[in-house]
């Protein structure tokens, strides 16, 4: 084998075993990872319980987004379809915030199932147009994607 | 086929022949690229005018990935089969690297803090392309930490290799992990993802920034590469008049 190829097999297998080590670290810490649990998380995980800061993320179910009349407090609930959390925030929403949006809430969970944010931000999808073409697919009933600024 | 190019004196011709059209076609795609994303593309249906954020953000995303991965494949091209030039033009490349990181960083907090309510947050995506701005730094930091320059050339390239595992995880954070950050749009199959409107004027600044980082390489290794001729001629001088008298 010449000093090159050599090289070159150290440089292939070093990087497998980097890649394996990598993978098995992510793996191992996925929960610590996460940005946000889902409200099924919520529903079904006792380890993600009352008394502990955490996220949840999902979206802003459509008709359930109540504003106080001092502008400032916020109850709505966050939905993944499936399983659903009532959120109470009080403070100035995002510009995105908007019924059927997603969003991710960050705050404490209440002993009566509740989710008490203290601060809420906005997801935004990954899809980019001018307004005239979100109308028209709309229209046609080929995307029912959020709605406009 | 690259071999010939290992060559110093081989290269330097190319890359004096490349030079000005690179040169020329970043000036024109760049210009034309600004000129759609300031003017001629619309807003978006959700965001608005902070849409054109996206313009430079993107981009310079993709720079930064793709300058790394450059720096990766010049170092084990450098490190296996011991060509010259190989570890001179990842030296080149990593400061670039380093700007482009910080751009897209800058640009993504100032996108952030109308859009989601935040500058910052600790989420899969943001913070492997942080890490990726600090893999950069402690490149360049090793790589002249030594007074014998093959030692540092060596030593940044392996730890160019091992940052290496940091760009799949960069590119993939959003489909593994719930994130903050929305996941890929122009690799996305199917509608909507980018209106055309948008994709073209995004395509033309990718395809600028992927030119302006080629301009960038060619004059700073064409700079590496005259500065240690410079050092050699002054050592050959000393030694023969050393020799002399």
């Amino acid at each position: 084998m010449t000093r090159k190829r050599r090289r070159l097999m150290i440089v292939v297998l070093g990087g497998l075993v980097l890649a394996t080590a990598a993978a098995l670290v992510l793996t191992a810490f996925e929960d610590n990872i996460v940005f946000f649990h889902s409200p099924t998380d919520i529903a079904t995980n006792k380890e993600l319980s009352i008394d502990r800061r955490l996220r949840v993320g999902g979206l802003v179910k459509p008709e359930t987004w109540k504003k106080a009349p001092d502008g400032l407090t916020h109850n709505f609930a966050v939905t993944d379809m499936t399983h659903e959390v009532k959120v109470a925030y009080k403070g100035i929403m995002p510009d995105l915030f908007r019924e059927g949006q997603g969003v991710v809430v960050e705050g404490r969970l209440l002993p009566d199932g509740s989710f008490r944010a203290d601060e809420v931000l906005a997801k935004h999808d990954e899809n980019y147009m001018p307004p005239e073409v979100a109308e028209a697919l709309r229209k046609s009933g080929k995307w029912k994607g959020g709605a406009d600024k | 086929m690259f071999q010939k190019y290992a060559n110093p004196t081989r290269f330097l011709k190319l890359a004096n022949a490349i030079l000005p059209w690179v040169a020329g076609l970043t000036v024109i795609l760049i210009a034309t690229g600004l000129y759609f994303a300031f003017a001629a593309s619309p807003p978006d249906y959700q965001q608005g005018q902070t849409v054109r954020i996206m313009y430079v953000h993107v981009p310079s995303a993709w720079m930064a990935m793709f300058a790394y991965a450059f720096i990766v494949l010049a170092s084990a091209v450098g490190l296996i089969w011991k060509h010259p030039v190989a570890h001179v033009s990842a030296l080149a490349a990593a400061p670039i690297g380093a700007c482009f990181t910080l751009i897209c960083l800058t640009t993504g907090s100032l996108w952030g803090k109308p859009m989601w309510g935040t500058w910052w947050v600790w989420d899969a995506r943001l913070t492997s392309v942080l890490v990726l701005f600090f893999l950069y730094l402690g490149f360049i930091a090793l790589a002249n930490a030594f007074d014998d320059a093959a030692r540092g050339e060596k030593a940044s390239a392996i730890l160019a290799l091992i940052g290496g595992v940091n760009l799949p995880i960069i590119k993939f954070s959003v489909d593994w992990w719930n994130t903050l950050h929305q996941p890929a749009s122009v690799t996305k199959l199917g509608m909507p993802a980018v209106h055309s409107s948008m994709l073209i004027p995004l395509l033309l600044m990718a395809v600028g920034f992927t030119t302006l980082f080629f301009t960038l390489v060619i004059i700073r290794s064409r700079a590496e590469l005259a500065s240690r001729r410079i050092n050699a001629l002054r050592a050959a001088r000393i030694h023969a008049e050393a020799g002399g008298g």
